[in-house]
Order: structure tokens, then sequence, then C-alpha cells
């Protein structure tokens, strides 16, 4: 056990938060597939993202048929799941990050939740010494089983707030998130738009008026621009496509260096506002 | 708001708006929650429109061609060794059931002030209903269709063209109806103010699967009362074939609360149950979230979704509609499976015998029918089967798939690709009957 994991996951991710507020930035969330290209370079490209300034991480475990994902991610999916890795072997990869002193989030499909059954599922995510989670396909109103197990390993869950939400939704999203809340930048898959600021920023301004909670935008983020940007009225940037696409362009031997480059780069976007 | 207001059968769902006992659900992005809302919304305002179901009933009948005509198939009737009454859903215009679901929700679509629908389609029948519907209504269409379906369903490719819609073939996965959903799912996401999902079949998020079962309720309406007029009393069983499960729940829907009449839905089975290439998801399928809703899908142990196999396109899914997983573990539904060995038997069988060449779909129905309805209904039951569309559409790929040879070739010559490809030897003299298995 590392000393991160005698904290909850929450507080492990209110502190990630708490320390770009004091550095006078938006935290940094990057998002890379589990097992992209492969098993090895995908702990050192997660390691190379640490390195590079990420704050937090979130880990995508591939699902075949990923609803909320555009192509890169779908691509991404596509090749874990045709080299044969399975969940078992994400899971063991993902518990090779627990050195990483930033906390991490696995990010899927309640498809993949629900099979291995919510409890075994938040048992070996708390193992993995996952600090919480991310279920874009479960919304509030079906989420009451989730959270009974997730609380109680300790695991922070994530909802997601869109600008179509209601206000009453937006209460309860608010009220049952831990972690943050995770503002959509745009009506869309990943990696295919760029963010709305005239949607995301009078959404964010709303779901401050229901939650204390840190919130953080993604959707639509892709470079040190839109993240500067993003970073001006959110607490969190969350960029995910842009580097999925780094990892999976050109050599696979190169994808750490390609993702430290790009991570860096948002780094200094999260820092410009 | 109350169930009851929304279900046809109240008294058989749970309390939990939306779900048939543990079934159902909306598992959908955020993004999606208020156009859900709004339908679920619009759904219920219709309802308590009687200038809603007087369109409704106007357009059935003067643009769709209902009722359709209840049949007693005498020649299959004597083969099979039970009474076959086909319910003719092929009659209806676009020659399937699906306009039925259709028409309702393009009403709906106009209701809610949108522009645009897209669709799913497998086959191509539920593709060419909403280019249809949009025709009429004025609206943008779009369909999504696996490039694989594009393939072997190209005549409804061109008839939704036609129509002036956008047929969108997709790339993805296995690039049948699965991915197509997704795809539709993801366009929905993006494009949700403006856009209505016209879910074809009876699943996905709540209210769809109920939707979808109350606006294909009017075949088992009709049945009941042409059963009763014509043949007499109620039948012992009703038949249909199951995908998503829309033509099976609106043959279903006026009969479960009848008990004395056996629920029947028939999978498609491909090359045959524990084969590996199967699309019979309630006989060998797990609960699992798929699509928007709890149901029972082909899933791995870790919940990735298996390609599912059938020479049908569109019973090619690996998931089935809420309201079918709960009849079938309430056990009042029965749920068994045709091969595709069964299906093109059925089909080859109801168009020598009754002059009807039935869509594959169905013809897993009548395939299971002739090989297991004696023994398995006794001698001589009486049974509605729905007939859920016809089969001009698959001609082409009955030909390639059993090597049917029906002359074309022969007066043809070099003939078209999909009959040059897969009948090679087993080319038989036409009017003869062909290759071994598929020999009545």
């Amino acid at each position: 056990m590392t000393p991160a994991t005698s904290l909850d996951g929450s507080a492990r991710i209110a502190e990630a938060f708490a320390r770009a507020k004091t550095e006078d930035r938006a935290a940094l969330i990057v998002y890379l597939t589990a097992c992209y290209p492969d098993a090895a370079l995908s702990k050192a490209c997660f390691e190379a993202a640490v390195d590079a300034g990420a704050d937090i991480l979130e880990v995508g475990i591939p699902f075949s048929d990923p609803m909320m994902d555009g192509p890169v991610i779908q691509a991404a999916n596509q090749h874990v799941l045709e080299a044969g890795t399975t969940v078992t072997d994400q899971l063991e990869m993902i518990a090779s990050l627990r050195h990483l002193e930033v906390p991490t989030l696995a990010m899927t499909y309640v498809t993949i939740a629900d099979t291995r059954g919510y409890a075994r599922f938040a048992d070996e995510l708390a193992e993995a010494g996952l600090a919480g989670v991310i279920l874009p396909d479960l919304p509030i109103s079906e989420a009451e089983g989730w959270l009974t197990e997730a609380t109680r390993r300790g695991l922070a869950t994530v909802f997601l707030a869109s600008s179509v939400s209601t206000d009453e939704r937006l209460e309860a999203i608010g009220r049952r998130s831990s972690g943050w809340v995770y503002a959509t930048g745009l009506m869309g898959v990943t990696g295919v738009k760029s963010v709305s600021a005239a949607l995301t920023r009078p959404l964010v301004e709303r779901v401050r008026t229901h939650t204390d909670l840190p919130v953080a935008v993604g959707i639509g983020v892709r470079d040190r621009a839109s993240a500067a940007e993003v970073a001006r009225y959110a607490d969190g940037v969350i960029v995910g496509s842009s580097i999925v696409r780094a990892a999976g362009e050109g050599d696979p031997s190169g994808a750490p260096d390609r993702v430290a480059a790009l991570v860096r780069e948002l780094r200094a976007g999260v820092a410009e506002r | 708001m109350s169930t009851t207001s929304l279900s046809g059968s109240p008294e058989l769902e749970t309390a939990r708006e939306g779900y048939f006992g543990r079934f159902g659900g909306q598992y959908v992005p955020e993004a999606l929650s208020g156009a859900l809302t709004q339908l679920v919304g619009a759904w219920h305002d219709a309802q308590a429109d009687p200038a809603f179901e007087a369109e409704l009933d106007d357009l059935r009948r003067n643009y769709g061609g209902r009722p359709t005509p209840l049949y007693l198939a005498s020649r299959l009737s004597e083969e099979a060794g039970v009474e076959v009454w086909l319910k003719r859903e092929d009659l209806a215009h676009t020659g399937s059931h699906k306009l039925n679901n259709v028409v309702g929700q393009a009403l709906l679509t106009r209701r809610m002030g949108k522009p645009r629908v897209i669709a799913e389609t497998g086959a191509g029948q539920h593709g060419v209903a909403t280019a249809t519907a949009a025709a009429l209504f004025g609206l943008e269409c779009v369909v999504y269709m696996g490039a694989e379906d594009c393939r072997r369903q190209r005549l409804n490719v061109v008839r939704m063209q036609l129509l002036g819609a956008t047929v969108v073939p997709v790339e993805s996965g296995t690039r049948t109806l699965k991915d197509a959903i997704n795809e539709a799912m993801r366009d929905w996401v993006t494009n949700v103010d403006s856009t209505h999902y016209l879910i074809g079949s009876a699943m996905g998020p709540h209210p769809f699967p109920t939707i979808v079962r109350e606006l294909q309720k009017i075949i088992s309406i009709e049945s009941t009362e042409q059963f009763a007029a014509q043949a007499g009393g109620i039948p012992d069983a009703v038949i249909a074939c199951v995908g998503g499960g829309s033509n099976a729940i609106g043959s279903f829907a006026e009969w479960i609360e009848v008990p004395e009449v056996r629920i029947i839905g028939i999978e498609a089975a491909g090359e045959g149950v524990g084969s590996g290439r199967s699309a019979a998801t309630i006989s060998e399928g797990r609960e699992a979230v798929l699509h928007g809703s709890r149901s029972i899908a082909l899933v791995d142990d870790d919940g990735q979704v298996l390609p599912a196999h059938s020479v049908s396109a569109g019973l090619d899914y690996p998931g089935v509609g809420p309201e079918h997983a709960w009849l079938a573990s309430t056990g009042r539904g029965t749920y068994l499976s045709a091969t595709d060995e069964d299906a093109l038997h059925g089909f080859r069988r109801t168009s020598e015998l009754e002059g009807i060449i039935p869509a594959l779909e169905p013809a897993h129905a009548v395939g299971w029918l002739l090989r297991h309805g004696k023994a398995e209904l006794g001698d001589g039951a009486r049974v509605v089967l729905t007939m859920s569309g016809r089969g001009d559409k698959d001609v082409d790929e009955v030909v390639e798939v059993a090597g049917w040879d029906v002359g074309v070739a022969k007066a043809f010559g070099a003939a078209s690709p999909g009959v040059q490809d897969g009948h090679g030897e087993a080319t038989v003299e036409p009017g003869g009957a062909a290759g071994t298995e598929l020999q009545p």
C-alpha cells in the first residue's frame, strides 16, 4: 500500500484540485485507454503524463460498444480488445500505476461494471489503487446500486452534467457526485468537435450553484489554446482523444514521449488563465 | 407520473416507471436526459389527445393499408400439422410491420417540433419505413446501417435513397445492426436538440420499449378480432420472430393477459445454439445493459458484446427488448430458436406452398413451426404467426447463401455478382428443388 491509498478516493482527488488551485491554475486531467498500445507502453505513457504535469489520470477500460466515444477512442478500444486483453489484464496494468502520486480514476461503461457485478468491480478497482470511477452511461437515476458499492470501498463517483440537464438534475448530480462534477464541453461524443464556450461556461456556472465540488470540463478540449480557454472558468480540464491520438500515431515505442510532449503543452495551457 | 397511464398492461409491470420487472431503465449519457423526458411528455400528451389517435388511425388505414388480413394458410397448415393463420404484415405499406411504429413516432416528432429524424436499420425494413414517414412529414432523415447489411440488403438501401433519406454505412465493430445503433446514438447525443431518434425495435432506453409496444400493438388488436370472427375463439399459440422484438411484442401484447394462449418468440440461431455463430439472445445470453436498457444480451465474461450471426440482417442483433427478457424470465413467454437452415426452409416452403415470399425474419418462425410446431403444440393446434415482412429484399441473399439457382444465371449467362458467387455446384434445373437439406 502506498501512503496515498490511506485516504479515500474523494480526499485524494480533492487534494489534487487544491494543489492546482494554490498554484493558481486549473487541474489537468489526462485520459488514456488502458493497455494501449500495449500494457508496457501504456504504463510508460501514464508515467510520462504524470512526469509532464498531469494532476489526475483517467484510465479507460475498453468496451466493445463505447456509445459516448468518437473514432479515436473507439479505435483504441478496438485495438486493445482485438489484442485479446481482458479486464483482469487491464486492472493488472492499472495496479502497476499505484506508485504514481496522482489520483487515478477508471472510466468505462456500465455494461463492464454490471457484468462483473458492482460489488466485485468496486473491490477490484479499490484493490488496484484507484481513487474513483466515471461511468458516462450511468445517469444518477440508475446509479443507486453502484453508489452503494463505490462508497463502501471509498471510491469517488464522478457524474456528468450536460447543458441540457435541468436544474433539478444538476442539483442531484452535484449531490451524488464525489471527486468532481464532469461538465461536458459540447453536445456530442469525444474527439470530434471543439469545446463550445457558449454552452460550457454557463453550464459550469449552473453546476457551481448546486455544489462545492470542483467542476472539470471535458469533451472537446484538445490543445493548449482550448485548455487555456477552459481553465479560465473551470477548476479542471480533461483531455482524452488528442492524447490517445498522440499515443497511437507513429512508432509505438515513441508513444510515451509524444504523450509527454502534449501533456507539457496542456499543462502550460491550464496555467495561462 | 404513474406507470399505469403509460402502459397498456399496468398490473404486469412493476411500480418503477420504465421497468419490466428488473429489465428496462434508462442507461444513457446525461446529454440524452432532456430528450427522453421530452419524449415521455410528448407521448403522454399524445395519449390524452383524441386528435393524435384519430390521425394515427387515418394514416394506418388510408396510407398504411391497415387492417392487414389474417389468412388461413391451408397448404402450409397441412405440411406443418397445425392450423396456421398468417397475420399479413407483409401486405402493409413498405412491406413490413415497421410503419406501425414509425408513423406514430413521426407524429410525436412533429409534436416535439423536431425537423430531423435518425434511425438504425438492420434488414433495411425500419430504415425504409422511417424514410417513408420522413418523406410524408417533410422531415430530414438519416439512416445508419451496418456496411455488411448495406451489402446484403442493397434493395432497401436504394429504396431509402429514393425516398430522400441519407444512408450512412457504418464501418465500425461488426458492421451490422448493433454498430448502426451505436452510431445513431452518437448522432443523437450530438444533435439532440433538432433530432428525434426514431428507434425501430422494442429496445433502447425508456420510454422507447413501451412506445414501440403500444404502437405495434395494433397487430394483436386486429388479430384478436379477426381470429374470433374467422376462426372462432382464441388461438392456442401466437408466434413471432424476435430480433429486438418489435413485431413480436406487438403480436403478443393483447394476448399476454390471456393465459390460455401460448406466446412463442423465435430467435435466430444462425448456425445453431452453441455454435458461437448465433443471434439467439434469450436462449444463449445473460443479463446485461446494452443500448440504454437492462435486458439480456450476448456478452462475454467481461461484458464485451459478442458478435451475433444470422442469415437475416433484421435478427442479427446480440440484444433483445427488455419486455421480452421479462416475459422470458417470468415464464409467460417461451423463447425458442430457428437456425439459418430452418429459416431458409421456411422461406422456400412459404413461397412454394402459399405463393407468399416471406422476409427471412418471419421465415424463422415458419421454419420453426414446420420442424417443431406439431410436436410442441399438438396436432391441429391453432396458431397465429406474424408474417412480419415480405421477402423481396432477401432474394439475392437467399440465392447466394442457399446456393439456389432458380434459372436466372442460365438465362442471363454471366449473372449478377450476387448470383454468381454462391451457388456453384448446387445448380439444379429450373423448377426443380434446390440443395439437399433444403429439399422439401
